[in-house]
């Protein structure tokens, strides 16, 4: 396995089902970080087999419903002078606005503008979200 | 308390909030002069973005019953949504003219965001294949008013139930009330979607029965509502010419039927019911249009507050 330093002052975000680890570094904007920021992807995990982890020397916010909707079992490690200061663990949000769109073509948020897309949860196990506006199921 | 709320989704208001509605249409259609003048002053504009000739009449005519006056659109070519208006838009514009809004829209959610953004009431009538409450609220009234109750019922549901909207928020909204028992009649290919089967069905502990034809359980049901079963609708052929006949009820079929049985439809009605069953007084859904008006007035009226 690849050896990256440890972080002085910064996030870890671990257990990343992997090819996720991509996907919300580009939602982090990380690409254009000013600072030192290490995707791993594949590293070996025991209890997912594969995992991505992320691994930012800065202090970043982060929008734990955006990063529980996109995986929720991903762990938020906060680091400070190199040790874990607080440990957060995502859960799957109750709602979520304009991060996905609604694919039911027949959904008034096809047309109208500048509409805030909303989804609520609807059934936590199977990750089944429901557009407000039409009620159209998305799965995760 | 109804006044200034919307209504946009059938289950919206509660069940004493619907008691509430029904026992003023109630008195409205026991005495319709008192309610002549209540809505003097007052402006439905009916907002609808495609053609629908039925439910427009009848909520302008809910008005103009109630003395009040009513104004809109009915196709979207005649209105702002042509040059590109968006409905947040069309809406907060409307409500500086009328005092209540009912909209049709071809999009799903439409009336959702219009409640959004008004400070008027806004009434869903109708939105693509979503919802539709005024029909919701006309079928529980039309019920409630000819068999004096909305539980201890046996209720039929026959023809497409797969895309049928106005079955699903029916078979939501009757089952609120106590001890009602459902007979789905449908071909295979459009039978009751699972979600309502579990999140309302089984969830309450309802008793349904799955059936192919109506003839094999017409004699058991209390209420039978029918709904069109369109031929494309069909996967093969071969099964459309087995069944079709099962899904048009006719002069026979009613010969098996509960003497005090109510027939009911949303209307229009193709073939699905024969012109011979027309005569049948249980036949009622020429009734069920007139309760249609009498609900609507009784929502306009409760939504603005002018009701006595």
């Amino acid at each position: 396995m690849i050896t990256i330093n440890s972080i002085k002052k910064g996030i870890v975000i671990d257990h990343i089902k992997a090819g996720l680890g991509i996907k919300i570094f580009n939602y982090l904007g990380l690409d254009k970080a000013g600072y030192s920021v290490a995707l791993i992807i594949n590293a070996d995990s025991k209890k997912l087999g594969k995992k991505d982890i992320i691994k930012i020397d800065n202090e970043i916010d982060l929008d734990f419903n955006v990063l529980g909707f996109i995986d929720p079992n991903i762990t938020i490690n906060i680091i400070e002078g190199e040790n874990i200061m607080r440990k957060i663990k995502l859960n799957l949000p109750e709602r979520v606005e304009n991060v996905i769109k609604c694919n039911n073509p027949r959904c008034i948020t096809s047309i109208e503008q500048e509409i805030t897309h909303k989804f609520y949860l609807v059934d936590r196990k199977k990750g089944l979200y429901r557009c407000e506006y039409c009620d159209e199921i998305h799965k995760l | 308390m109804l006044k200034g709320k919307h209504l946009i989704d059938p289950m919206d208001f509660t069940v004493e909030e619907l008691d509430e509605i029904f026992e003023l249409a109630e008195r409205i259609i026991q005495n319709p002069s008192e309610y002549s003048h209540v809505c003097e002053g007052k402006l439905l504009a009916t907002l609808f973005y495609e053609p629908s000739t039925r439910t427009r009449l009848s909520f302008e005519a809910a008005m103009l019953r109630l003395g009040g006056k009513v104004l809109g659109f009915s196709q979207a070519n005649s209105s702002s949504a042509a040059k590109g208006e968006s409905v947040a838009d069309t809406i907060r514009t409307v409500e500086c003219y009328a005092d209540i809004a009912a909209m049709r829209h071809p999009k799903e959610g439409a009336p959702k965001i219009a409640s959004m953004y008004a400070n008027i009431p806004v009434i869903n009538a109708g939105d693509g294949g979503h919802q539709h409450p005024t029909q919701t609220l006309t079928d529980l009234l039309t019920i409630r008013n000819l068999k004096k109750q909305l539980s201890n019922l046996t209720i039929g549901v026959c023809g497409d139930l797969k895309f049928g909207r106005t079955v699903h928020s029916l078979i939501k909204a009757i089952s609120r009330y106590e001890n009602n028992k459902f007979v789905l009649i449908s071909p295979n290919e459009l039978k009751i979607p699972e979600y309502i089967k579990k999140e309302v069905l089984e969830k309450n502990n309802i008793e349904f029965l799955e059936v192919e034809k109506l003839e094999d359980v017409i004699d058991k049901l209390d209420i039978l509502y029918m709904t069109r079963v369109q031929r494309e609708r069909f996967f093969n052929e071969e099964d459309y010419v087995r069944l079709k006949d099962s899904y048009i009820l006719d002069k026979k079929k009613m010969g098996n039927a509960k003497k005090d049985i109510i027939v009911l439809h949303p209307l229009p009605r193709v073939n699905e019911i024969s012109i011979e069953v027309d005569k049948d007084e249980r036949a009622c859904y020429f009734k069920q249009a007139k309760y249609g008006m009498f609900v609507r007035m009784a929502l306009i009226a409760k939504l603005l507050g002018v009701d006595k």
